[in-house]
């Protein structure tokens, strides 16, 4: 494997892109449409250093040339291989980006630099792919709104302090604001910004 | 006897990419659906593309379904809640021919439903997807004709001037006289239209299990319902909300509590109303149910081979 890595950096996309992008798009819509739910994307993929198989297969399902990625610092190992894979152009702006990739345990994440839509075109927004570490043992928040009967439970693990506070404000801008699939591993969850946020308030 | 309602898997038309939309199309669909879905009763502009039949004919509703069908879906569509219409029949053969997925009759058995103008009757379940085929999807289109200022009202709330046109109904009527597209509220903040389905479907829309999207292939627009999501019809408070009733049930199955459909069946004044879900009357008549007119001339015009 070591020296196939190394005559090749860009890991191989989807093998199949048809109905592998097909089966992954379904799964992101049923995380979407279910806040909260986890769904596992079991398409084969070799990912870009540091970014889990199911954040790239997202990107590969949604991302392409009328799709400006930012990534994260620390993250840019994945430009050649989005460049290659999806033909998406990388920029540097966060605002500027449709997609955005970036890590939920920094504390330098700020959701209010990229792109909120405005409000006669909100879905102009940024949907962010969020790396966490699991979907489970993190703080558990309160999820209630729209896919959700009542509310759901959820706590991913390996999330900045300050993640769940700034994601239920910048929700409580609806209809502005930005959609996030936070990815660990092969699974993923999606908070759109119909989502309410109650986090406890004791420090946990 | 049970008939077969779900047809064997047919080949694919492998001169097509699969669901006949190219890859970028799809991607294209999908992230307009997921903001959809994000932004529940917004309408999210998209580029709607020429397909093989005429716009007015559920293209919408079908590059939706394209973007979402695979190999393992079974797919279900109905055109005024029947499965044997024009429409119905040439868009299941459609995507039988180039996804080569099964086609069924049965709601139950649909993992993907796409409908023009109906909700059926049974019960939607979790999982399933229920894909509208939608003419015009501005709800207030007819109160002002801009897109531009369409936008603004969307934008800022402002819909005062749609319950101002329910309010002339009741001065006028003395009740809302609109029985299809009626508005509904969705999560609290966007009107949305439903698409021309009659208002007695209305309620199925709220805090339904399955997924709801909606596609207009002319207007170029595309929205969407995540499942539990409040989706309340407008109304007020001394002039609540209200499904149409008729006086007797229906003349094939004898049920009360679906929606009927009138057909005129002599030119003397007969009459009889009829079941407009053709999978839900026949699934009540297999079970024994016996409306009036079954077994007469009238009613075996209307129930195909069946005896």
């Amino acid at each position: 494997m070591q020296s196939i890595s190394s005559r090749s950096p860009l890991g191989k996309g989807f093998g199949d892109p048809v109905l592998a992008s097909q089966r992954c798009f379904r799964l992101i819509l049923a995380a979407m449409s279910e806040p909260g739910t986890v769904q596992l994307l079991g398409e084969a993929v070799e990912a870009p250093a540091h970014v889990s198989p199911a954040a790239t297969l997202v990107l590969l399902t949604l991302v392409d040339h009328e799709t400006p990625v930012w990534l994260a610092p620390g993250l840019d190992a994945a430009a050649p291989y989005l460049r290659f894979h999806c033909g998406a152009p990388v920029v540097d702006v966060p605002s500027a980006a449709a997609f955005a990739l970036v890590d939920g345990s920094s504390g330098e994440l700020d959701l209010g630099a990229f792109n909120s839509g405005d409000d006669r075109y909100p879905d102009r927004s940024t949907t962010l792919v969020v790396a966490c570490a699991a979907f489970e043992g993190g703080q558990g928040v309160t999820l209630s709104g729209p896919g959700i009967q009542g509310t759901r439970t959820v706590s991913p693990s390996g999330l900045d302090g300050g993640f769940w506070p700034m994601v239920a404000a910048s929700n409580a801008r609806y209809p502005l604001g930005v959609d996030l699939i936070l990815s660990a591993g092969e699974r993923i969850m999606a908070i759109p910004r119909s989502t309410r946020i109650s986090v406890p308030t004791e420090a946990g | 006897m049970q008939k077969t309602v779900t047809s064997p898997l047919p080949p694919r038309d492998e001169a097509y990419n699969f669901a006949y939309l190219d890859e970028a199309t799809k991607r294209m669909v999908r992230r307009a659906l997921l903001k959809a879905v994000a932004v529940p009763g917004y309408q999210v502009p998209f580029g709607s593309r020429e397909m093989p039949l005429a716009r007015g004919w559920g293209t919408g509703g079908i590059q939706v379904t394209a973007a979402v069908i695979g190999p393992d879906d079974t797919l279900k569509v109905i055109d005024q809640g029947a499965d044997d219409t024009t429409n119905a029949v040439s868009i299941r053969r459609f995507f039988a021919r180039v996804a080569g997925v099964a086609t069924t009759e049965a709601t139950a058995d649909a993992t993907i439903i796409q409908t023009r103008h109906r909700i059926p009757e049974a019960p939607l379940e979790a999982g399933q997807i229920l894909v509208y085929q939608v003419p015009q999807p501005e709800p207030l289109r007819k109160l002002e004709s801009s897109e531009a200022e369409t936008r603004k009202m969307h934008a800022w709330g402002d819909y005062g001037p749609m319950y101002v046109r329910l309010y002339e109904d009741i001065a006028r009527f003395g009740h809302v006289a609109t029985t299809y597209s009626y508005p509904v509220l969705v999560n609290g903040r966007y009107v949305m239209s439903p698409s021309p389905i009659p208002k007695f479907d209305n309620p199925k829309m709220h805090m339904s299990a399955a997924l709801q999207l909606f596609g207009a292939g002319r207007e170029k627009r595309i929205y969407a319902i995540p499942p539990w999501t409040e989706v309340k019809s407008l109304d007020f408070e001394d002039h609540p909300f209200e499904v149409q009733k008729w006086d007797e049930p229906c003349a094939l199955c004898d049920a009360a509590d679906s929606y009927l459909d009138e057909v005129i069946t002599d030119d003397l004044g007969g009459r009889m109303f009829v079941c407009s879900d053709t999978h839900y009357c026949e699934g009540r008549r297999d079970a024994g149910h016996r409306g009036r007119l079954l077994g007469t001339d009238a009613g075996r015009a209307l129930t195909r081979n069946e005896e």
